[in-house]
């Protein structure tokens, strides 16, 4: 399990950028998170209750947002969305998808602070 | 002081620190004209028999070298030593996975990149978490046995992802574990459509030299990000 270490670097993360914002005390941590990250969104979550004590976002809320996954489909020339990561096809026409438009996100995309 | 939070707008890529290292690992590879390998699978997969091979037959036109992540033993490096190949241990402890730093380090005093054309990194056994680290390589390797079923492409979706070509191992037992052949491929398809699979044992030898084409063409051949949306495709000339 990974998750924890990945917890630890959200922490870091935020309270970086909230530096870097001008200070205050971060109340939430908005962070995406796409099937494909490799990172499990329970594990983190649970993870993240460890790795904010005895920070500066102790009692931090950490929000995921889950992206889905979508992929190129070269016989449409559109993205498509995928509907299971085991099976990367297009919806529409069936074609394979092989290139992944999202999924792997893993990034904070916002900051709730209280100064 | 205000009750109502302030909402910041920012994009902080999570692992930018280890993406950040390993970005300048693989500058740094480029330059010196290395070509580098990484291996993941799960446990018992047949990464360090398969690697041993590799490094075998390879040396005897190549210069080549290894480092293997471990958990706690330095087994595999020594099994791995038997090929004449230099080869390092990293010993992570309670890591379940490599980070490009350790790469980084562990190359540290060791080796030059200059002084090798191909340089090999196994990552610990596992095949959840080295998906989310970057190690500066050119081609990640995603293995798995006959032993092991054929749908392990569909259970661990997401390594087979960041991965750049599969290995079928130990195909020497294909027989004795009744292993469906298509029905693997099938498998790599539905999760990587366009994955080049190659299948190999490295008991018999079967199938190591189709693998030693590839790994050497590809060196030859211009280097593309690692990270790039879409897997590399079957070799032509099959």
């Amino acid at each position: 399990m990974h998750e924890l270490s990945i917890a630890l670097s959200i922490v870091d993360v935020a309270a970086e950028e909230a530096e870097r914002q001008g200070g205050g005390r971060v109340v939430a941590v908005h962070l995406k998170l796409g099937p494909l990250s490799g990172v499990v969104k329970e594990a983190l979550t649970s993870a993240f209750e460890l790795a904010r004590e005895g920070s500066p976002l102790a009692d931090c809320e950490l929000i995921v947002e889950e992206v889905a996954v979508a992929a190129y489909c070269p016989a449409c020339a559109a993205e498509r969305p995928v509907a299971s990561v085991q099976q990367m096809t297009c919806p529409d026409c069936g074609t394979p998808m092989p290139e992944v438009v999202r999924g792997r996100e893993l990034e904070v995309v916002a900051l709730e602070i209280v100064s | 002081m205000s009750a109502h939070p302030r909402m910041v707008e920012v994009r902080q890529q999570i692992l930018k620190k280890n993406d950040m290292i390993a970005r300048a690992l693989r500058e740094r590879f480029h330059e010196a004209g290395v070509y580098v390998v990484s291996l993941v699978s799960s446990p018992g997969s047949g990464k360090t028999a398969f690697l041993e091979k590799t490094l075998g037959m390879l040396r005897e036109r190549c210069r080549v070298a290894a480092l293997v992540g471990d958990l706690a033993t330095d087994n595999d490096a020594r099994r791995l030593a038997r090929s004449g190949a230099p080869v390092k241990q990293i010993i992570t402890g309670t890591v379940c996975h490599l980070e490009a730093e350790m790469v980084r380090a562990a190359l540290d005093g060791w080796r030059r990149p200059e002084e090798l054309d191909f340089l090999f990194i196994e990552n610990v056994g596992n095949l959840v978490c080295p998906s989310s680290y970057d190690l500066g390589e050119d081609l990640r390797l995603v293995l798995f046995s006959v032993t092991e079923g054929e749908d392990k492409p569909l259970k661990y979706p997401s390594i087979f992802h960041t991965a750049d070509v599969a290995v079928i191992t130990k195909t020497d037992l294909s027989a004795a574990a009744e292993f469906d052949a298509a029905a693997a491929h099938r498998s790599v398809q539905a999760v990587r459509p366009g994955m080049a699979i190659f299948e190999a044992s490295a008991k018999t030898g079967d199938g190591m030299g189709r693998w030693l084409d590839f790994l050497q063409s590809r060196r030859t051949t211009s280097r593309t990000e690692r990270r790039a949306a879409a897997p590399i495709a079957e070799p032509a000339n099959e």
